[in-house]
């Protein structure tokens, strides 16, 4: 699967990989031993996060379950 | 953003029951009322499925990582993880952001030219300890035209381990200005469409998890006893 930063879907495919391992080896499994992903997470972020901004994509400042929030308001 | 019914879609809908040019009137006065002093008011239509899988929660929370690129979803472009972490309480959150193709009907795409694709951000909460997967899906472009909100559950089932129970409502509405119903009889007609290709490139995934596991080295040593085309015609196990 492509990254929407055409240059980051390498990096992707690496820490998609390792998280997968991760989550089926040991998340799943109660294991609560660090994340071994962070340091492949970190290159594979900036990158998006590049692409995000050249983009104009807008994800900035959307609040996490944002529209969960407003229907709980409501 | 009004997720539940809200009032002046009911008394929108008796108007127009009316019939009459007057009516009309008064409605569309009603709507350009409400914009302006209530900010945007969407008027929507619900949806609510429930769907029982045989797959085990763990394995379908597995497949639901991975369940791109699948032949089903030709129409998702990107797909990529923006945030994860792991409370203290052991849950996960992730947020994805994905790219659709926004295909539209021709009629809309006269009315509303550009092939901009649709960006969609799905925020997701897994607690292990309840065996429970949340997740929240919206566009957060072409939101006025079309905004979609798409809530999935799938719980692991108590008295059943090996089934998993998907529960999927979503909220289409749009605000565009005399236009709503059509834009939103589309949205439902391409969410329902959508709904059938998200379930099969899940279970698209599932299936490849389990072939893959079939095969993988660390099976138990009976399997070694078996000859070469023995095993190459042992079945997989099917859940689905």
């Amino acid at each position: 699967m492509n990254s929407v930063g055409e240059g980051c879907t390498e990096l992707k495919r690496e820490y998609d990989q390792c998280f997968n391992r991760w989550f089926a080896e040991k998340f799943l499994k109660g294991d609560r031993s660090a994340d071994p992903c962070s340091e492949l997470f970190l290159k594979y972020h900036t990158c998006v996060q590049k692409a995000i901004k050249e983009k104009d994509i807008p994800v900035e400042g959307v609040e996490f379950m944002g529209p969960n929030r407003e229907k709980a308001d409501s | 953003m009004l997720l539940t019914r809200a009032p002046s879609h009911t008394r929108a809908r008796a108007r127009t029951e009316g019939g009459n040019a007057a009516d009309v009137d008064e409605l569309q006065d009603y709507r350009l009322c409400c914009w302006g002093s209530a900010g945007l008011v969407m008027i929507g239509k619900h949806f609510f499925s429930e769907t029982d899988i045989k797959s085990t929660w763990e394995q379908v929370l597995t497949a639901f990582w991975q369940r791109y690129p699948n032949p089903y979803s030709t129409h998702v472009l990107t797909e990529d993880v923006l945030f994860r972490e792991v409370t203290s309480d052991n849950l996960l959150l992730s947020r994805r952001l994905l790219t659709k193709t926004n295909r539209l009907p021709r009629w809309a795409e006269r009315i509303f030219p550009g092939k901009r694709s649709v960006y969609i951000i799905e925020d997701s909460v897994v607690d292990l300890g309840n065996r429970s997967l949340m997740t929240l899906t919206w566009n957060v472009n072409h939101a006025k035209l079309m905004r979609v909100v798409e809530r999935c559950v799938f719980a692991g089932e108590r008295d059943r381990p090996v089934w998993t129970r998907i529960t999927r409502e979503a909220w289409i509405s749009s605000g565009v200005f005399g236009l709503s119903r059509p834009i939103q009889e589309f949205g439902l007609a391409r969410f329902r469409s959508n709904q059938v290709k998200s379930m099969k490139g899940l279970e698209h995934a599932l299936s490849n998890l389990q072939k893959a596991s079939a095969v993988c080295p660390g099976d138990s040593a009976e399997k070694h006893k078996n000859t070469n085309s023995a095993s190459k015609t042992q079945k997989p196990q099917q859940y689905i």
